[in-house]
């Protein structure tokens, strides 16, 4: 992977950074984050992963990975990070940076049979974490 | 005593169970539920977008709608309601120019939350309200010898100041399990994810997780996962309908309300139309009762 200089803190680090309300920077890649992860076997680029690709403002790595989707909030991340960072805050940062400018519409597949019997704490969780 | 109560929605459909057996019991202990007149849904996950407020209008809605029934404490049995209106709570007193846009935007709202709600547990309301001396002592002692596996899920401990307990190590749960006669066992995945939300499009990361857990509580001879949301209770219950099909040598446990648990402790046995809303059948428990 080539890297320029200038893509590190770049503008999508700030941006990152600003709706997460964290600083990526930070992290040093202990791993401890990945390590927490119930949902990690799912994901295509680990969390600490993540952390780094949005330190060197790899924005294709990141719109393409599933790993911002998969995500389900638990917060295990967040809380056990040595440096504070809020990793699961960057997930859903980099959830809307990908949202926002198409207007928030991201198809949500819901098998329409299964859909009767979710009960509506998850359905309406999907939509506001996964659909702006 | 009456203590203001915010359901919020699954509470009136997919989790009854959960709202009546949670009636029957604080009855016992002379504690009314005293539901909001009118709530919305306060929106199930907290938002963590520091630019945006419109999400957090929902739960402080409901906030404003406990003041008006002159309410300082407001119950809620969803982990994550609770999760949810106790972030934003915190959020329109420590955050001074969202509070100012949050009341800007509401301001047909006749009154401004003033920040006075104090959000609560079902968990905690049993520790600091009732008591657990007091609930020992209306236990029958029905549940001896039975096990059991408290499942704190996610919302109820993290983050920290917001959970009711040690995010790591909490007990509160097991405590008040252990003092209806019962054993707790040691489960090492109580506060782990249950798969949340996942559920919706991707069941089989919820089969995962369900697989995880429940086969630890199966292992440590569990008879019981018990719960305090009604996400965790479907993921954990219906989903292992997925997870029998994905993994053959799955052993279902079931999955009990706190509720329930403590409606069986104090003599109350489990209704019908309780029992119609669990995916793993209770009877194999219940013919454990003394």
């Amino acid at each position: 992977m080539q890297v320029k200089i200038k893509e590190f803190q770049s503008s999508l680090t700030r941006k990152i950074d600003e709706i997460s309300g964290t600083n990526v920077m930070k992290c040093y890649q202990c791993g401890k984050c990945s390590a927490g992860c119930p949902v990690v076997d799912h994901m295509d680029l680990l969390p600490n992963q993540i952390i780094r690709m949005a330190q060197i403002g790899k924005i294709d790595e990141l719109s393409n990975s599933n790993t911002p989707w998969v995500c389900a909030a638990c917060l295990t991340c967040t809380v056990r990070c040595p440096r504070g960072i809020k990793i699961a805050e960057v997930m859903e940062a980099i959830r809307e940076i990908t949202l926002r400018p198409r207007n928030g519409v991201r198809h949500l597949e819901v098998n329409p049979q299964e859909a009767a019997h979710l009960p509506p704490i998850a359905l309406i969780s999907a939509y506001r974490k996964v659909a702006n | 005593m009456q203590i203001a109560y915010y359901p919020g929605c699954t509470l009136k459909n997919k989790a009854t169970n959960f709202e009546e057996a949670t009636h029957l019991a604080l009855n016992q202990f002379g504690v009314k539920l005293d539901e909001l007149e009118h709530w919305n849904c306060c929106g199930t996950v907290f938002s963590f977008t520091t630019d945006n407020v419109i999400y957090h209008l929902a739960p402080i809605r409901n906030l404003i709608r406990s003041r008006e029934k002159g309410a300082i404490k407001l119950l809620t049995l969803c982990s994550m309601c609770f999760n949810t209106l106790k972030r934003a709570h915190r959020l329109f007193l420590e955050e001074d120019d969202k509070r100012e846009k949050i009341n800007n935007i509401m301001d047909h709202e006749k009154v401004k939350y003033d920040g006075k709600t104090e959000v609560v547990h079902l968990l905690e309301v049993l520790k600091h309200d009732i008591g657990f001396d007091t609930i020992k002592s209306k236990c029958k002692q029905r549940l001896k010898g039975m096990k059991f596996a408290a499942y704190y899920g996610c919302m109820l401990v993290r983050p920290e100041g917001v959970g009711i307990d040690d995010m790591e190590e909490p007990r509160i749960f097991e405590d008040l399990i252990d003092l209806t006669g019962a054993e707790t066992v040691n489960f090492p995945h109580k506060t782990e994810c249950c798969g949340s939300y996942q559920t919706v499009t991707w069941p089989d990361v919820v089969a995962d997780r369900t697989h995880t857990i429940i086969s630890s509580a199966h292992s440590l001879d569990a008879d019981a996962v018990i719960v305090s949301c009604p996400l965790c209770a479907f993921n954990l219950d219906q989903r292992q309908k997925n997870t029998v099909e994905k993994y053959t040598h799955f052993e279902p446990v079931p999955v009990l309300y706190i509720s329930e648990l403590l409606c069986l402790a104090l003599g109350i046995n489990l209704k019908t139309q309780w029992k119609d809303l669990h995916y793993v059948p209770l009877d194999k428990l219940e013919r454990k009762l003394r």
